[in-house]
């Protein structure tokens, strides 16, 4: 089982988190004002890539709270961590 | 007195492809050379004609997806687009030994989809009701009749989640993976078709919106169509013209058994405790797992979903409790939103897309080869995948298969 470094309680198993998803997708400013086009590309479509990506986690079974964390998918190694609000880190994989 | 297990199966076969060196340019290239992929190129030839035509394959034939799925093969999807294409693909399953003149050991030993909660119950009987009007087989049959089919399951009312019946479809089975793509290599190969393994795309061309090439591991390969059939890395590839897909790729985990004497007649799936299981030819328990919740082109995932896997497992089927595992494994499957396959056109003139099949892909093999050909022979979809557009993500027109997908598909 994969250790999650939880950037509040430090690494923990996998099994205590939920994943969340790509981070960083913002939720429209304007509502009202997107074409079905637009809204379809919120609703449905995700960054999908072979490489480091930016996702969101959950530690579920601990702190409760949401983070950020970019990860390899092709090897699944965690490449950093960081807490909400704050901008992706550089990583290179 | 008795055979032992897979007495029945014929020698390992001889070489049944060459290993062709690419030509520079082809009618039609077909981008991943799985089932899906091995299966368009066989219709190609067979059905339309078009017998100028190669399957890249960045790895060796059949070595991703269909090697490392569950062979279940059924057909009792909730709505009629899904029955449309998957009841298509059973009945080609029907008859695809002949067609194919080699042994694929369909066996229609049939698949119970459990229902351990009274909603599931309410889907279960509504997705038979439907699957009925759609002239699929199916029967609601309860804990009893779970037990005559399958001795082996516990029906008891003691567990944490108890089976309160089951769909039942008798035409459902399984075959065997490999022996299903030898048998479309071999055909494909004997039309003319180029089979090209080691051959990985890193780029294509496009010229006035129209696809032109393909840049390969092996060179340039010019191309009047190309057709992606490459399941877990379609993102990937799409992405190489500008095409977003609304796919995210998973590792879906399965694992087998040592062998064992014949124990399990059927196929049995259950949803709610995420286990599928069935008993290979050859004897080894074959069961699957849900995927794992991150987003992963590893091949391999965590322990704790095979542990989780076999808790329920255990749970439905003590007898499995002195069993020993054998290998577990991963492959990546591309989930769609709405659990249903996207097959069809694309904005890049001549570029044809199948994808989307997430879990679930290997049952329709003969079925979407079929309709994938048909596609791009007409540049048109074939009426059983019209309904399964990119452009339904933007319309709205989703084909929900949560319920009927089954596993976490």
């Amino acid at each position: 089982m994969q250790l999650i470094p939880c950037p509040w309680c430090g690494p923990r198993e996998e099994a205590e988190f939920h994943y969340g998803g790509q981070a960083h997708v913002a939720y429209p400013e304007d509502p009202s004002a997107l074409t079905d086009e637009e809204w379809a590309r919120y609703v449905f479509f995700r960054d999908n890539p072979s490489g480091p990506f930016a996702e969101r986690w959950s530690h579920n079974a601990g702190c409760r709270r949401w983070f950020n964390a970019v990860r390899d998918t092709r090897t699944h190694d965690l490449l950093a961590v960081y807490r909400v609000g704050e901008p992706m880190p550089e990583v290179t994989a | 007195m008795t055979s032992p297990p897979g007495a029945h199966l014929p020698e390992h076969p001889d070489f049944l492809w060459d290993n062709p060196e690419p030509k520079s340019s082809y009618d039609v290239v077909i981008v991943g050379g799985g089932g899906h992929g091995i299966a368009t190129a066989y219709y190609l030839a067979k059905v339309h004609g078009i017998t100028n035509v190669a399957v890249l394959e960045k790895g060796w034939l059949a070595g991703g997806n269909m090697a490392r799925n569950t062979t279940i093969i059924r057909s009792n999807y909730l709505w009629d687009e899904s029955s449309g294409i998957y009841e298509h693909s059973l009945k080609l399953w029907e008859g695809l030994e002949e067609d194919l003149g080699y042994p694929i050991l369909f066996d229609q030993r049939g698949v119970l989809n459990l229902a351990h909660s009274l909603q599931d119950v309410r889907d279960s009987v509504r997705r038979v009701n439907a699957n009925r009007l759609n002239g699929i087989d199916a029967e609601w049959v309860d804990p009893a009749g779970v037990k005559e089919i399958c001795p082996i399951v516990n029906t008891s009312p003691d567990v944490r989640y108890p089976v309160l019946g089951a769909t039942y479809q008798p035409r459902a089975g399984i075959a065997k993976h490999d022996y299903v793509a030898w048998g479309y290599a071999r055909a494909a190969h004997a039309m003319g078709v180029d089979l090209i393994q080691n051959c990985e795309v890193t780029g294509m061309e496009t010229s006035g919106g129209r696809i032109t090439a393909v840049e390969t591991s092996r060179g340039r390969i010019a191309a009047g169509k190309v057709a992606l059939c490459a399941a877990g890395h379609s993102s990937v590839l799409a992405e190489m013209v500008g095409l977003r897909l609304p796919l995210a790729s998973h590792p879906l985990q399965a694992l087998v058994s040592e062998l064992l004497e014949p124990v399990h007649p059927t196929v049995v799936m259950s949803n709610a405790v995420h286990v599928y299981v069935s008993q290979a030819h050859k004897g080894e328990l074959v069961m699957g797992a849900g995927i794992d919740s991150y987003n992963g082109y590893g091949q391999r995932g965590s322990f704790h979903i095979i542990e989780q896997q076999m808790s329920a497992a255990l749970e439905l089927f003590p007898v499995f409790a002195r069993a020993h595992l054998l290998r577990t494994w991963a492959g990546i499957v591309d989930v769609s939103p709405d659990a249903s396959p996207i097959v069809g056109l694309t904005p890049v003139g001549g570029l044809y897309l199948n994808c989307g099949w997430g879990t679930g892909g290997f049952k329709a093999t003969p079925g979407v080869g079929d309709c994938f050909a048909h596609t791009i022979a007409h540049d048109k979809p074939h009426p059983f995948n019209e309904p399964f557009t990119l452009e339904r993500f933007t319309t709205g027109a989703l084909v929900d298969e949560h319920g009927a997908a089954a596993v976490a598909h």
